[in-house]
């Protein structure tokens, strides 16, 4: 039983940079690095001390309140340096890459002999559970409660995403393992969201096992909690995972050879990189190989993941865990008079989803128009005056301005009643991107959700 | 602009913390976010963001009353001009120029009052709390006036703008705080504080009361027919003095703005193509009016009851009220289906006011700032809809 699902709210922010679908490859970064802070609300008890050696595949830290869940290194090398933030919190653990990687020692199984026990227990042992989400909380699954579902993304619609399609080729038998694992997991189904809008690769469309869901319509169509709210919604009390389309053929290449492979192709993309494509490279890599000699000249930001929900990173900063791409855009911190580029300009080089500024009149004009934007809050933070603007970007059947309003309030009670069980912090990107306040709202919704993480999971 | 640019750097340590104007920041503050776009960049979340602020968003809406502001003065000056008896007062199109320019003369003061008083008192509360002034104002500072009698005293209008400020939003957090309409708690405060001169058959007078010229307005004079002593005969006269048409380009005694159904018009396409204003509170605000209209028509009786909703209309403060005054989005309803809840009702309970209360001529600044009060329970029922919408999922799943 498969679901059409065709939306109208959302917005596709276009952007100069795309990747060309072109795959390079890089020589392996010299060094890696795990940030405990990717996943969110984890606390990390070292396995290993600095100057230890380790094997790709082999544990570096594991989570300080459910010891079954590791994290692994992606490359064989050195721990070259634990370092800690304040009240010696772990913000990161670089591990200094053998030029050649060593895997740490296992055999490939087939995941049709396990049942969903042995699954769980290879995939918590091997450190692919990280690659498994909750909802609610947007945090890494807890594994002693069973999801009701499974939902898989086949696309990312946020803005300069890297292709699935192109991704996932040549990797159909991975990604069929990696579902068929998943499946040993639930008693529910495995969805599959499909872009009802262009052809999906072979791996995705036939994939076997899973409930196809297709979805027409503009971002956050590809956001997993779009998904799930519109084919099978989170109640109080329910628990549903999520796993990245990608991280599931690299958890169907472990069944298939054994081996905690981290290598992932990413997009190298946005307005200041020279020529945008993709890359090769693995797992929490150093981006300075990556980057070096491919970025125009200029003041810049560099983001790991995607614009509106990714992280700022410096340059000798790493790969997120979640992350598979990296943009880079101008960093717009600079004055704008107010009559050219400012407040009252004309306002051309300005993407907006108000008919305050002519984006609509060029949309009509040229539609394939593409935007520079930089990281100008265009504005300063104010109180909520405008209403009804985020409802035009937020597919849910939640009222997304109540609901911001309760978690910056710390209601509990309001929180639950609007719906904070379906969200995620990212299913409010482009709230953030389109409200007037500039407030954070990625941010007060995350603390929003720890709190209910507190008081009521 | 590097040379303004450049002005604004060296003074900036001066205001900055530690330095000697340390105090004056929010002023600084203002005007320098007001000349650049300040260099504030993301540092979480959506790294890139909308253009849209709110200063570009106040500054539509003063676009969008810029009609009814010039309107309001000509009107004025034709108005003074009837007052004083002068030649050109005989047709509404002649002595353009000096109609225009004595309107002005009633029209400025009363602006700079508003904005000079209101953006004082606004300043003093930024440095209270050390914040930089909040946009809000810039609106409110407009729509004062245009809803003042032509020939209010100047310090009543500074008065009503501090009480409107103060009482109406500063004590309430500011900017997107308040509960009431801010220009709207100014008209109240006036229209009760000062009952004789803002009340009975000279209220919404412009221009002087001479021999022999009524100051009286068309409401007034249709609330007479509630009463014994009706201005008009029947319907028929009042159409000769007021028509439909002279109502809608708003050629009559009014407050300064609201008179000119055509030029709130025009102010509510600019309001609704930008988004800033909400379509369906302007347009089920007079749609409510509409029917409270169709309702007295068909309970008749008299001759004030019996007239054609339509009139309802373009008379008085009721479009302006539904363009500028309902639809201000902090003190109206906030969801979807609230706001045409909202909208409806305010321009239901507007006629009614209007009509069937002998103290109000007119209805609609109370209706509004009823609705006002109402709104969040309006709201809290829409939302809870939403909620047992959630919870009923939980039961039959």
């Amino acid at each position: 039983m498969s679901k059409t699902v065709k939306l109208r709210k959302g917005l596709d922010i276009k952007l100069v940079g795309e990747a060309e679908k072109v795959m390079e490859s890089l020589p392996m970064p010299s060094e890696v690095a795990l940030k405990p802070a990717d996943f969110h609300g984890m606390v990390p008890k070292m396995v290993l001390k600095e100057g230890e050696k380790v094997k790709a595949g082999e544990v570096v830290f594991h989570d300080k309140y459910n010891e079954s869940i590791k994290y692994v290194s992606p490359v064989s090398g050195t721990i070259k340096s634990i370092v800690r933030g304040e009240k010696r919190r772990i913000l990161s653990v670089v591990i200094t890459a053998d030029s050649e990687i060593q895997y740490a020692s296992s055999s490939s199984v087939n995941v049709n002999d396990l049942n969903g026990e042995q699954v769980k227990e290879k995939m918590l042992a091997a450190g692919l559970w990280p690659f498994v989400k909750q909802r609610p909380i947007d945090v890494v699954a807890n594994p002693n409660v069973a999801p009701k579902a499974i939902f898989i993304s086949g696309f990312d619609s946020s803005p300069l995403a890297p292709d699935y399609n192109f991704l996932l080729e040549g990797k159909e038998a991975d990604f069929q393992t990696g579902i068929d694992a998943l499946a040993k997991l639930t008693n529910g189904s495995i969805h599959l969201g499909l872009n009802g809008q262009t052809m999906s690769a072979p791996a995705l469309i036939n994939a076997k096992g899973v409930q196809m869901n297709r979805f027409y319509g503009k971002h956050p169509i590809g956001n997993v909690g779009t998904q799930i709210h519109h084919v099978d919604p989170i109640n109080k009390g329910e628990m549903v995972w999520t796993v990245n389309a990608l991280d599931v053929a690299m958890i169907g290449r472990y069944f298939n050879t054994g081996k905690f492979d981290a290598t992932r192709t990413i997009a190298l993309c946005g307005s200041e990189v020279s020529a945008p494509k993709y890359y090769t490279t693995i797992l929490g890599a150093q981006l300075t190989g990556l980057l070096d000699g491919k970025i125009k000249e200029g003041n810049v930001r560099y983001i790991s993941g995607n614009v509106l929900t990714g992280d700022k990173v410096e340059k000798d900063g790493y790969l997120g865990a979640y992350h598979h791409q990296i943009t880079v855009i101008p960093e717009g911190n600079e004055y704008k008079f107010f009559l050219t580029t400012g407040w009252l300009g004309h306002g051309f080089d300005k993407f907006s989803n108000s008919r305050l500024f002519p984006t609509w009149l060029l949309n009509a004009v040229a539609p394939n128009k593409k935007y520079r934007l930089d990281t100008n809050t265009n504005g300063e933070e104010r109180a909520f005056v405008v209403t009804g603007e985020l409802e035009r970007v937020f597919p849910f059947d939640i009222m997304p301005m109540q609901l911001v309003k309760a978690a910056i309030t710390k209601d509990i009670d309001g929180m639950e009643n609007l719906g904070i069980y379906e969200v995620a912090p990212e299913d409010f990107a482009l709230c953030e991107y389109v409200c007037t306040t500039k407030i954070n709202i990625q941010d007060e919704v995350r603390k929003g959700l720890d709190l209910i993480n507190e008081e009521c999971m | 602009m590097k040379f303004l640019e450049n002005i604004l750097h060296k003074m900036e340590p001066n205001f900055s913390k530690g330095g000697k104007f340390e105090k004056w920041n929010p002023l600084f503050e203002t005007m320098a976010t007001f000349a650049f776009t300040p260099k504030l960049v993301t540092q979480k979340g959506s790294h890139i963001r909308d253009g849209v602020d709110l200063k570009r968003t106040m500054m539509t809406v003063i676009i969008a009353m810029i009609p009814c502001l010039l309107f309001g003065i000509y009107n004025t000056g034709h108005f003074a001009e009837v007052a004083k008896g002068s030649s050109i007062a005989a047709s509404y199109w002649d002595g353009f120029g000096t109609k225009f320019t004595s309107g002005l003369i009633v029209v400025l003061p009363i602006l700079v009052v508003s904005y000079g008083v209101g953006l004082t008192v606004e300043f003093i509360f930024g440095m209270l709390r050390g914040h930089a002034l909040h946009e809000g104002f810039l609106v409110s500072g407009m729509l004062i006036p245009l809803i003042m009698p032509a020939d209010v005293p100047l310090w009543m209008v500074g008065v009503a703008t501090v009480f409107a400020v103060v009482i109406g939003k500063e004590v309430f957090g500011g900017t997107g705080m308040n509960v009431l309409n801010v220009a709207l708690t100014a008209r109240a405060f006036l229209f009760f504080a000062y009952p004789t001169s803002m009340s009975g058959d000279k209220v919404w007078l412009s221009g002087q009361e001479v021999d022999g010229v009524s100051g009286s307005t068309a409401l007034g004079d249709l609330a007479s027919f509630m009463s014994d002593k009706p201005v008009f005969e029947n319907l028929d006269a009042y159409y000769g003095k007021y028509s439909l048409m002279d109502s809608f380009m708003g050629m009559i005694p009014g407050s300064i703005g609201e008179t000119s159904t055509l030029a709130c018009l025009i102010g509510a396409a600019v309001l609704i193509f930008t988004g800033v204003g909400s379509l369906r509170i302007i347009a089920s605000f007079f749609a409510g009016g509409f029917v409270m209209g169709m309702i007295l028509n068909a309970v008749g009786g008299n001759a004030y009851l019996d007239l054609p909703a339509h009139f309802h209309l373009v008379i008085g403060g009721f479009a302006f009220g539904a363009v500028f005054m309902a639809t201000d989005p902090v003190t109206a309803a906030q969801t979807a289906t609230g706001k045409l809840i909202y909208g409806f009702l305010g321009g239901l309970v507007a006629i009614m006011i209007r009509v069937l209360n002998p103290a109000y001529p007119e209805g609609v600044m109370l209706a509004i700032l009823f609705m006002n009060v109402m709104a969040p329970i309006i709201d809290h029922y829409v939302i809870q809809s939403n909620i047992k919408k959630r919870l009923k999922r939980v039961k039959t799943a």
